[in-house]
């Protein structure tokens, strides 16, 4: 983890932090740093857009539930949280987790290292079964692959 | 015309009472968990999930277990519970092409790119069932090898033709959809409300039109050029932080038919496409779509109207939601007394008035 908190950071972190399932995130966050409320946590829904053709002109296939909670830090760090679903406390942690990245990488390191080794495994793992049923009657003359 | 009626609230009562035992089931046997609904039924929860066009497999869950088991109820529950909620925003275009594939097949071409990945497919089963599974509950499933692999690069097949001309381009008009959410559908509707409308479609509805599609009317020969399942991040604009992050994942079906060409004295002849996109692993609905899609594009394509139910759009779009359709043919089992009464009256009267003529 770097010293500083950039964009690309940030951004890394919340995305990690929308997908990490809420009770991990709430063992390696147990106690919450103090916090003032800025927005309450709130259940809402974003409206998934799709491309016809994949690349085309956008439409909307349909929406996705996702919780969102702002907070401040007693150090006047503000942090978001926007996470896929509709757990409160997940949203809030995720809200704490940013500004407290903002305010010392290191601090959240240790909280956002292992939701990413766990998602990596968890894709990794799903890749192996996916190459374990790719079809291999070809391979004489497959095409290269990339 | 409904007229209302008053009174029944006991029998009401006793009945709602009724269908919470029915619905339990034998106290002796365990009471189904929705987390169990979630990963067993998954293939139910994800045609919840496109119909209801709201991606939760936990709601999914639980409207499948209230409604007994009805899909089109238990759509019905997350229809209604989706407008109990805000709306926060809508996303950036999902990248389908970066896909993190657990099934991708090509009717089209054998050698692609990446390969052809079967996933957890029901293809080349033999459809003989398992005893098995009534007598254990369940099968001794070979252990996930826990093995760990790279993602596949899986580049979008159709891609290939498009690199070559010898299929349409899908250029982004980079236009705000329309969202029939929001507005009442109005047709003639464009492409893209036609593709949302397609994508909460009933399944079956789909299915038997895109059937009667292959049978000939309106026949545009579809080979599914690329069918994948997997796993696609959302991201989003946040306006409080200026910048947009990934706010989820959802498990999407896509499937790119390539069709027919035609050619004209100024264009060469090319391919065209359709095109199904669905929350979940609901390919079946995906394949249907895409045909429908390709069916309704008849005008812009400049082919004939074969007057083939699957090219109406004024057909399609208004009778391929099942919870419109639902509300609608379900409502004449309730009370319609004061209706009747009037019909009725005038059957009897007409029946008079023959009676006196002859």
């Amino acid at each position: 983890m770097p010293e500083t908190f950039s964009q690309t950071d940030r951004r890394e972190a919340l995305g990690l932090l929308a997908r990490a399932p809420a009770a991990r995130l709430a063992e390696l966050l147990p106690e919450l740093p103090a916090h003032e409320v800025l927005r309450a946590p709130e259940i809402g829904t974003v409206m998934v857009r799709g491309r016809a053709g994949g690349t085309g002109s956008a439409f909307n296939l349909g929406e996705v539930t996702v919780t969102r909670a702002s907070i401040r830090l007693h150090g006047g760090e503000v942090g978001h949280g926007y996470v896929q679903g509709r757990d409160k406390a997940h949203a809030l942690r995720a809200a704490l987790v940013d500004a407290m990245g903002q305010a010392d990488p290191a601090r959240v390191a240790p909280i956002l290292t292992p939701l990413r080794e766990e998602e990596d495994r968890r894709r990794a793992r799903i890749a192996a079964e996916a190459a374990a049923t790719r079809v291999e009657f070809f391979t004489l003359v497959r095409g290269e692959d990339e | 015309m409904y007229v209302a009626v008053k009174g029944g609230e006991r029998a009401i009562d006793a009945a709602h009472d009724w269908l919470g035992r029915a619905h339990r089931g034998p106290a002796e046997q365990p009471a189904l968990d929705t987390a169990q609904i979630r990963d067993q039924m998954a293939l139910a929860v994800g045609r919840v999930m496109a119909e209801g066009s709201l991606y939760d497999p936990d709601l999914a869950a639980l409207a499948i277990k209230q409604a007994r088991g009805d899909l089109i109820e238990a759509i019905f529950l997350i229809r209604a519970y989706r407008t109990t909620l805000p709306r926060l925003g809508a996303s950036d275009p999902v990248d389908t092409g970066a896909m993190r594939v657990k099934r991708r097949v090509s009717a089209t071409f054998k050698d692609i790119p990446g390969g052809q990945v079967l996933g957890p497919t029901f293809d080349y089963t033999h459809r003989l069932l398992d005893f098995r599974l009534m007598a254990n509950g369940e099968l001794p499933a070979s252990p996930a090898s826990g093995a760990e692999g790279k993602p596949l690069h899986a580049p979008h097949v159709l891609g290939f033709l498009d690199r070559d001309g010898l299929i349409e381009d899908a250029p982004d008009s980079g236009e705000t959809p329309p969202d029939l959410t929001r507005e009442p559908m109005e047709l003639p509707a464009d492409r893209a409300l036609r593709l949302q409308a397609l994508a909460r479609a009933d399944e079956g509805f789909l299915l038997g039109l895109a059937y009667s599609t292959q049978r000939g009317y309106a026949r545009n020969h579809a080979f599914v050029g690329e069918l994948r399942i997997g796993a696609v991040t959302v991201e989003m604009d946040i306006p409080e932080l200026g910048f947009s992050i990934e706010i989820g994942e959802v498990e999407l079906t896509e499937c790119e038919t390539v069709n027919q060409f035609k050619g004209s004295k100024t264009e060469p002849a090319q391919f065209t496409r359709g095109y199904g996109l669905t929350f979940g692993q609901t390919e079946r609905k995906a394949i249907s779509m895409a045909l429908v899609d390709r069916a309704l594009r008849w005008q812009e394509l400049g082919e004939e109207d074969q007057g083939a139910p699957a090219q109406d759009p004024e057909f399609v779009l208004s009778h391929c939601d099942n919870i419109q359709a639902t509300g609608f043919l379900e409502h004449i089992k309730l009370p319609h007394y004061v209706d009747f009464q009037a019909e009725l009256e005038l059957v009897r009267r007409l029946r008079a008035g023959t009676e006196d003529a002859s």
